[in-house]
């Protein structure tokens, strides 16, 4: 069941991309999660603080919003334990070696006309869409 | 101080936005890449929401010669499409269908408490710290 949802969707759409452009135009940064979550994890002298602000608006910006609507946050996954883990590698392993992910390269670079983020975007979604045919077709939709 | 207050209430927003744009939820995103099943355009119309307001913010960059509380805008150094970028892409793009989790609703959703979020952050930093770690070892030193 999907409940297309076009006016909240891009009012959500437009607070994130106002989130993305304030760090842009006030702190000279790209939001782009992978990059910003990764530099985290091993961080370079005077990186630390404003990422993980950052990253602590994200979740708590998230949480703010979930708290009045929960059912905004998906619970339950049609997917195994084993797979969610499988996934998170993939994606974590892939969005450092393009050098970024749907905010990175989706919003930020396609913003820009950049070459390399319309090739990344279009190719993640693609391989995207390649998986969830296959899902459906090969698996019956879970896995 | 300045850029660090920006910093929170740009992380506000954006994770505000991920939530009520519908990218928390992982049926959301299958809707959207299962075209052959039903197709859900909400994500499509949230990138156009988000794709609107950055594109006037990169019209504003370019013209300003600086951000407003730092010396200069980013740097773009890497401009080739190459097979790094693609095949990094083309993984993300799996593992993204795979849970219908990418890594801004993963965070928005680990700190929710979402069962899958909790398995999902933790295996996303091993993948992004093996990139760093075989990086490591291709160019010792």
């Amino acid at each position: 069941m999907h409940h297309f949802t076009p006016i909240q969707s891009l009012i959500g759409g437009a607070l994130l991309g106002l989130g993305a452009a304030l760090l842009l135009l006030l702190n000279g940064r790209v939001a782009g999660i992978s990059g910003i979550f990764s530099g985290l994890l091993l961080p370079a002298r005077g990186e630390f603080a404003w990422r993980a602000l950052f990253i602590a608006g994200v979740m708590c910006g998230g949480l703010l919003v979930g708290s009045l609507r929960p059912e905004l946050f998906g619970n339950s996954l049609p997917r195994s334990n084993v797979a969610v883990v499988a996934a998170g590698i993939l994606v974590g392993f892939g969005s450092r070696l393009a050098n970024g992910c749907t905010s990175g390269h989706g919003l930020c670079g396609v913003s820009r006309r950049s070459t390399r983020s319309l090739a990344a975007t279009m190719t993640f979604m693609a391989t995207g869409i390649a998986t969830a045919f296959l899902i459906r077709h090969a698996f019956g939709g879970a896995l | 101080m300045k850029r660090k207050v920006a910093a929170l209430v740009a992380g506000l927003l954006f994770g505000a936005g991920l939530a009520i744009s519908g990218l928390t939820q992982p049926s959301k995103i299958f809707g959207f890449l299962d075209v052959s099943g039903e197709f859900d355009a909400s994500l499509l119309i949230a990138m156009v929401g988000g794709l609107a307001v950055l594109w006037v913010a990169q019209r504003i960059a370019r013209r300003a010669g600086a951000p407003l509380f730092a010396d200069r805008f980013p740097v773009y150094e890497r401009t080739r499409v190459d097979r790094r970028l693609l095949g990094g892409a083309a993984l993300f793009g799996v593992g993204w269908a795979l849970a219908g989790i990418c890594p801004g609703p993963a965070l928005a959703s680990f700190a929710f408490a979402m069962p899958a979020a909790l398995l999902f952050v933790p295996a996303m930093a091993t993948g992004m710290l093996a990139v760093t770690a075989w990086d490591g070892l291709r160019r010792p030193g």
